[in-house]
């Protein structure tokens, strides 16, 4: 691989992208959410299972371009197991770093930095969003 | 002397004559992302040629003025420059007279002014309008509004899996209740050229008028209105190296006189008392307000630029182009072409197993080439090939090179191994 694509097709973002995590619905969800782009017709459900405040399994389906499909993938593994304030919190803090230019991402993202460089293509900030907008409102009905 | 150096000799001197085209145009030298621009997205908008910059920035520096108004010199000027800017047009499209050409903003307004002031004064509820399955949004929403506003019925002419017309359905349609045929001369997201000839012909045997949205034709293909016979022709200024926000109405003289005004205001009227309004005769009738005054004239230096260089050579250059990118992209792995009409204008959409078109559209980026990705427009058209993703497409002018394509057929090839 080139070096100029690096920032945006991360190794990690595109290792997710062909071996997405959790790309299925887990048994017993009960939370179902979509993200759509109306732009491209890209459409992500994401499927938690909602137990006691927290996520006791989350997956993802839809069709989608690879930055989606990837911070889907990511995005399921960072939020399994968190409570509902925690996951709101993380939330938070990828949208900051996808959206914000100079500043300097917060440390519990790991290897959700792979996504950093996407501040510097507006464009594609929806999509590396379109699965975290879905969880948000299941996050957000649900209480703690 | 053998062919081959024959062939060579050609491909040189046409080399050195898109050169000299391309130096014509400024914004062809900046580099972005690093390295030197490919723009490659021509069907969305084209570039512009010194000539059109300078002909807006000198209409502005020297000869401004509001027009059909003032006594005073300026505004003479600033009248004879915007007329002879629709003398222009009428000499490009082969129009009949000056008078049938009606300065808008753009197709899109050209066809809704069609829609509003034509068809919907004719409509009643039960009557058919014509429209083809690869037509761009502007080229439908405007007669689902007005079938909606009158109760007509909207009718889609299917294409093939090549993305041609399909005359003998559309032989089938056309019908005792249709009352206008809305095609499209070029697909902006198939490259398919329609044989509009013979779409005029079959339907003028029924009486039925036809509009021809011409936005992707009229910098790449000939356009000779009475050749066709087309009631109506639209096209986009800045489609064709001309400034955005002005474009180009043309009406048989016949249809336009029994046509209403779309807009009133200043501009339009020969007298205005609270009694009674007189409109002006056709084209100012259409043309409410102050018009985009520079705009037509810097498209009028568009379309003599284009003229200087020739349509004739201009199609022979494209077509090379094309075939040169066509060629290149089959030979990489699961590449599709999308749209392959027997005969068709440079534009090549496509579509990589396994890679959404955003991500072949934010690689090829990186490398400082310019396509666009996605539905172009023409949701049903994608929808019709099965591609609710859309496709990735290169559009061509007359001043990309052959060194351009293949970088883009390198990029295209770096998508696929980043992907593999």
């Amino acid at each position: 691989m080139t070096r100029d694509v690096d920032d945006l097709y991360h190794r990690i973002v595109l290792e997710h992208c062909k071996r997405p995590r959790n790309f299925r619905v887990p048994q017993h969800a009960n939370r179902r959410a979509c993200g759509d782009n109306p732009l491209c017709g890209d459409h992500i459900d994401v499927y938690v299972r909602l137990e006691r405040g927290g996520i006791r399994d989350i997956g993802f389906a839809g069709v989608s371009c690879a930055i989606a499909k990837a911070s889907a993938s990511l995005m399921t593994e960072a939020m399994m197991g968190r409570d509902a304030a925690s996951g709101r919190a993380l939330l938070r803090k990828f949208e900051q770093m996808v959206r914000t230019s100079g500043i300097e991402p917060d440390p519990e993202l790991g290897e959700l930095h792979a996504f950093a460089d996407v501040r510097d293509f507006p464009s594609r900030v929806q999509c590396a969003l379109l699965a975290w907008d879905a969880l948000r409102t299941v996050l957000q009905e649900s209480p703690g | 002397m053998n062919t081959l150096y024959m062939e060579e000799m050609r491909s040189v001197a046409a080399e050195t004559l898109v050169a000299e085209w391309r130096n014509e145009f400024p914004i062809l030298r900046i580099r972005v992302r690093g390295k030197p621009l490919v723009y490659l997205d021509n069907a969305a908008t084209t570039q512009k040629p010194r000539a059109v910059i300078d002909a807006v920035s000198r209409f502005y520096a020297r000869d401004n003025a509001n027009v059909h108004r003032g006594v005073h010199a300026l505004s003479q000027r600033a009248t004879d420059s915007f007329e002879a800017a629709r003398a222009r047009v009428q000499g490009f499209l082969h129009a009949a007279a000056s008078d049938e050409i009606i300065f808008v903003r753009g197709a899109t307004e050209a066809i809704n002014l069609v829609a509003q002031s034509f068809a919907r004064p004719l409509l009643v509820a039960g009557d058919e309008i014509l429209v083809s399955a690869m037509e761009h949004h502007s080229n439908i929403v405007p007669w689902q509004q007005v079938c909606r506003q009158t109760g007509a019925v909207l009718k889609v002419v299917p294409i093939d899996e090549a993305g041609e017309f399909v005359f003998s359905e559309y032989e089938c349609l056309l019908g005792a209740r249709t009352r206008l045929v809305a095609v499209t001369h070029v697909s902006n997201a198939l490259g398919s050229v329609t044989d509009i000839a013979r779409i005029t012909a079959l339907a003028h045997a029924r009486g039925v008028p036809v509009l021809v949205d011409g936005a992707q034709a009229i910098a790449h293909l000939p356009v000779d209105v009475r050749a066709l016979d087309c009631d109506f022709y639209v096209f986009s200024g800045h489609k064709c190296f001309g400034p955005t926000g002005i474009g180009v109405l043309y009406g048989k003289r016949e249809r336009l006189e029994a046509m209403p005004p779309w807009q009133a205001g200043g501009d339009m009227v020969r007298s205005v008392s609270f009694d009674a309004t007189e409109y002006m005769p056709i084209p100012h009738r259409f043309e409410a307000g102050t018009p985009d005054i520079s705009g037509a004239i810097g498209l009028g230096a568009a379309l003599d630029f284009v003229s200087a260089i020739g349509l004739t050579a201009i199609a022979a250059h494209e077509q090379r182009l094309l075939d040169l990118a066509s060629v290149g992209l089959e030979r990489i792995p699961g590449i599709r072409i999308v749209g392959t009409a027997g005969r068709k204008a440079s534009i090549l959409s496509f579509v990589m197993d396994g890679v959404h078109a955003h991500d072949i559209g934010s690689i090829l980026d990186r490398a400082g080439i310019a396509i666009r990705t996605g539905h172009h427009c023409a949701m049903p058209a994608m929808q019709h090939f099965g591609l609710s993703g859309g496709t990735a497409r290169a559009s061509f002018a007359f001043y990309n090179t052959l060194e351009e394509v293949e970088r883009f057929v390198d990029g295209v090839r770096r998508v696929y191994e980043i992907f593999q």
